[in-house]
This record gives structure tokens, sequence and C-alpha cells, in this order.
């Protein structure tokens, strides 16, 4: 049944070629070469869309990024690689872009390793389908709020005087004292924990999918050669999800690193850069020091580190097919 | 559809058999279960609870759950706020548009793709795919000029063409996969009776896509529902701010109205919890296939 509605495996995202069907008779050379056009004419709103606001605005963005003081200056001037030179000088784009970093891998990592661990659960063959089903439901939960959602909620939840607090200081793990948005030293663990939150649910899924996708004749042989659960684990299992995990873990890294809202309405990239990450970082500089062609270059140079692993992502996803 | 929800359970590797004697590990997996949902599901449960309190007892000490003060105010305060009902409106607006224009733009391409050999296809395949990996960030700054040259600055037509931008490419590769699983002999039967492609398309593949359209559907919602970037930096009046923004906006005020804010946040996340209900399996399915073949 799952033919149906999903792509088997092993369909390349675009189908090998389909021969269309021969006209015949008079007006041969005609009809072929409007079967030729055809094709086009399908992509082309996709293409007119494409073109003015994908292509346009990157090269926009670029020609921006070359000169001075655009949009606030009527007769911007050409200034080469001096706004690049602006922002590679400035500390706080080393801060932004330890601070993405630290932000996206950690988030990516631990993605994993609850989604995994979650997966797992759910999938036990020791519990009924009923049972498996409504706790699916709650694991699913944090995924179904809007970012905007999830940082007022957590805003409210870690506020000095917050229910977080409350339990830690009744438990004693802390003094039930910490400012955890608003402190240099727990900020950025605090906006990455919230990611964590909100984000594992998409890679639970995904890998709870692959888990039911793996054939159980894989483990009776392992059974039969005699592997325990650990080694089926780790010879049936993992190798068995391993495309899925960097499908997977490639795709959060690129989100990831593109997360705005979540910091922008938890800490703003503050307290002093604390949180400054790429995203927050470029807007500031145009939307708040409106000066538009420093921050295109930021962008630009934002722009080209997403290539690097876009790259990674198609070339991956080429070698699945 | 790749239901979770249907498929028979196989075992994962961490139990090699069900022996009769696992009750042990029942409990242990049923306490592990437990956590993990207390994890996921406090929160929420906090931020409903939230929604029902007065703004006074918010910070109450010791926190509750539930608190003398208990009542629906924030939600009818928010009910009965016009500026307030305009961004839920907005949002239906923006969000709808942008899922049927998608599905629309998307089928044309997509059948493209899945139906004809031509020149480029290749390169416009990898264009679609790594489209999606251009940061939102890079593309505001022009965004920002571009819509205000088109006219489109602080419309709806610009925040859909917007978000078009972002659903088209993973659209079209789910409904090029999607077509690819349906025969070809299927279209090429209307073909011999003298019927064109378009014929072909929308009265014989598009019919039979419905699960496919629908998980695609959902997931684009879902997007145009939930962003914030382009939704804050594009529009400018009370009047055009879409549900996220909103939300911030009540935060950006003097004190802060918590209540109203949980409020706002449980009725913002409605719909997106009616389609998942509703269409769960299309939801996880689409989802997945999509993480797994983008």
């Amino acid at each position: 049944m799952s033919q149906i509605t999903r792509p088997p495996e092993d369909t390349p995202v675009l189908a090998a070629p389909v021969r269309v069907s021969e006209a015949s008779g008079r007006g041969r050379s005609i009809s072929r070469f409007k079967q030729r056009l055809t094709p086009y004419g399908f992509l082309t709103p996709t293409g007119v869309l494409l073109v003015i606001l994908m292509v346009t605005p990157i090269i926009m963005v670029i020609s921006y990024s070359l000169l001075d003081g655009v949009i606030t200056n009527k007769n911007p001037a050409f200034v080469g690689f001096e706004n690049y030179a602006e922002v590679l000088t400035n500390p706080v784009f080393f801060d932004a872009v330890r601070n993405t970093l630290v932000f996206t891998v950690s988030s990516v990592v631990v993605h994993f390793a609850i989604g995994l661990a979650f997966a797992l659960m759910l999938n036990s063959p020791l519990l009924g389908d009923r049972i498996k089903g409504l706790f699916r439901v709650l694991y699913i939960l944090p995924w179904l709020f809007t970012v905007a959602i999830v940082a007022v909620l957590w805003r409210l939840l870690l506020s000095p005087n917050g229910v977080v607090n409350y339990l830690l200081g009744a438990f004693g793990v802390t003094d039930g004292q910490t400012e955890w948005l608003a402190s240099t030293s727990t900020a950025l663990a605090a906006v990455t924990f919230i990611n964590i939150w909100s984000g594992y649910p998409f890679f639970m899924i995904s890998l709870l999918a692959g888990l039911q996708g793996i054939p159980r004749e894989l483990y009776e042989a392992a059974r039969v050669d005699g592997a325990g659960a650990f080694k089926q684990f780790r010879h049936v299992t993992l190798p068995q999800l391993r495309p899925i995990i960097i499908s997977m873990a490639l795709l959060d890294f690129i989100w990831t690193t593109q997360q705005f809202a979540l910091i922008w309405m938890t800490t703003g990239g503050g307290p002093i850069a604390a949180t400054e990450v790429l995203s927050t970082f470029t807007y500031k500089l145009a939307f708040t020091r409106y000066d538009f062609s420093v921050a295109s270059a930021a962008a630009v140079l934002v722009l080209l580190m997403s290539m690097v692993l876009a790259f990674f992502y198609v070339r991956h996803q080429k070698a699945r097919d | 559809m790749t239901a979770v929800v249907e498929r028979p359970a196989v075992t994962d590797g961490t139990t090699s058999r069900t022996p009769p004697k696992n009750t042990g590990k029942k409990v242990a997996l049923l306490a592990a279960l437990t956590l993990g949902a207390l994890f996921a599901g406090l929160p929420v449960l906090w931020m409903l609870a939230s929604s029902f309190k007065r703004n006074s007892e918010i910070f109450a000490f010791p926190p509750r759950l539930i608190t003398p003060g208990f009542s629906f105010d924030a939600y009818t305060t928010i009910l009965t706020d016009p500026t307030k009902l305009r961004f839920f409106l907005n949002s239906y607006v923006v969000a709808l548009s942008v899922t049927v224009l998608s599905l629309v733009v998307a089928v044309l391409a997509a059948y493209a793709f899945s139906r004809y050999e031509f020149w480029g296809k290749k390169t416009i395949n990898v264009v679609v795919v790594s489209v999606q990996a251009v940061p939102p960030i890079t593309l505001l700054i022009p965004y920002f000029g571009l819509m205000v040259t088109l006219r489109l600055y602080n419309t709806y037509q610009g925040l859909i063409l917007t978000y078009m931008v972002f659903t088209l490419p993973y659209a079209i590769i789910m409904m090029t996969g999607y077509f690819n699983t349906l025969p070809k002999e299927l279209d090429e039967a209307v073909k011999v009776d003298g019927a064109g492609p378009m014929t072909a398309l929308w009265r014989i593949l598009v019919p039979i896509s419905v699960p496919g359209l629908v998980s695609v559907g959902v997931y684009t919602f879902m997007i145009a529902w939930n962003e914030f970037l382009f939704a804050l930096t594009l529009t400018r009046t009370e009047d055009m701010r879409t549900v996220p923004i909103g939300i911030q906006l009540l935060m950006g005020q003097h004190s802060y109205e918590w209540n109203e804010m949980m409020a706002m946040s449980i009725l913002g996340c409605i719909p997106v919890l009616l389609l998942f209900l509703f269409f769960q399996r299309y939801f996880i399915g689409g989802m997945t296939a999509g993480a797994v073949k983008l």
C-alpha cells in the first residue's frame, strides 16, 4: 500500500525518461516541435517565479555588497570589497560564526540522539499499537508550534521567576535564580536547548519511518548468526538507517544555520552578542543600523557558506540515487 | 501512504525476540517513554494552563497548574479584539493562497519532470534542489528593495509570492516523485484518444494524486503559517501582520500580557493541530518521504 502514495526508496528524484507518444501522419514535424516545447511550457510559471524572486535578488545582493550606501543613498559608489573587509574585521562576525556553529552542531547531534532514542522506543514490539500511537502524538507536540510560539513559551518557562527555576530550585539542582536567557554564560545553552526541544520530532519521525522500513529478514538472519540485541542494532539497524541519518543531519544542519526567529524573539542575539548568530548579525546590520551595503556583504558570505553545505547535500542525494 | 500508524511493528534490534518474561523490560520501556513524554508535553501543558490564568497569577509562587483565577478571559480578550482577529485572517489568507498556488505551479512543473525528457532537465533539477539551501537572510535585503519596486511591499501578494519561492522546490520534488510512481500508461491512454497533455494531467493524474497533494499541501500550509522573518520585514502596518508577528507585537508592548500571549499561541497552533489530527498519516508520510528523498 505504501507504493501508491510514496515513491519507493530507489526512485530517483527525477525519473528516467518517459517517451511521449509519437504523433503520427501529417504535421509530424510541427507536432514534434510542439512536443519538444511542451515541458518548457509546464515549467514556465516556476521559471518566472524563480528568476524574479531567486536569481534577481541574488544578483542584487551581490551588487549591493560591492557598493556603498545602497538603498539609503540615491547614487551609491562602487567600493569593491570594502564592505567585505568591514565584515571580516568585525569581531562580532566571528562571534556569530562561532555561535552559529555551536548552536547548529549541538542541535543536530542532540536532535539525532533524542530522535533515534524516541524512534527506537516507539518502534518497540513490546508495546501495543494504541499506546505507541498515543506516545507518538505526545512526542510530536513540540513540532506543531511555530517558532514564534516556541520562543514566547520558553521565555515564560525560563524566566527568573519561571517554573523551570522553581523546579530546579526545589530539587536542589540550582539556587533557582538563574537568568537563563539574560546571562552571557547560559544564554547560548538556553537557546540551543529550546531549539533541541522544538526540532527533534522531525528527526524522530523520519527515523521511525526508516526503522519500519527495515526488512525483518535482516534481523532474522542476524539472529541466526547469533547476533544479540546490541549487535543487531550495530550491524543491521544503524547501517540500514545510514542514508536517512545523513540526509536528515545535512538538512537539519542547513535549516538550523538559518534559524532567525527563535533567537530574535528570545534573546535578540544578546546579551552582548552571546547568542548572536549569522542571521541576527546580518539582520541587525540591515534593519537596525540601516547599513544595507555591509549587511549585503555579510549576506553574501552566509550564502557562500550555505552553498558549501548544499554542495555536500546534493552530492549525497546524487550518490543515493 | 507510509502510514507510520498502520505498519506492523518490526523488531528493532533492541529486543531479540518476545519471550514470555519481558514484563520487566516493558515496565522500563514505559517508564522511559513517560519521561520522554514529560519532556515533550510539560511545556505545552504549562502553556495551556497559563492561558487560563490571570496575568497576575502567571508567576505565582509556588507555581500551580490551575489557579483560583481560572477563566477564559484571555481568549475572550483576543477574540473580541479586531486587531488580533485581523492577524488570524491575514495568516489564513496568506497560508491558504500559498498552498493552492504552490500546488498548481508545482503540479505543472512536476508533470514536465516526470513525463518528459528535455534539454536542460538535469540542470534545472539541480537548481530546484539547491535553491532550497539559499539562506532566507541572503534574500531578505534585496527583497525589501524588490518588493518596494514591484509595489508589493506590505501586501498579501508580496508575502504569497515570497513564500512560494520557499515552498515550490519541495512541492515540485515531492510531486515529481509521486507522479513517477504512477504508471505512464494512464496518461498515454488518454493521449491516444486525442487529448492533450493538460487533459492527461488534470483529468487523470491529479485526481489520483490526492494523497500526495494533501501531504505537500499540509507541509506548504505549515511553512507559510509559521514564517516569521519575511512577514516581519515585508509588512509594515498592523492590518497586514500575521500571527507570528502578532505574537511578537504582544511581547513588545509595555507590560507582558502572558496569559494573552499563551492564549494567542494556543489559538495560533489550532490550524496546524487540526491538520495534523485529520491528516496524520499524510503528514508523516509526506514529511518523511520529503526528508528522505528531498
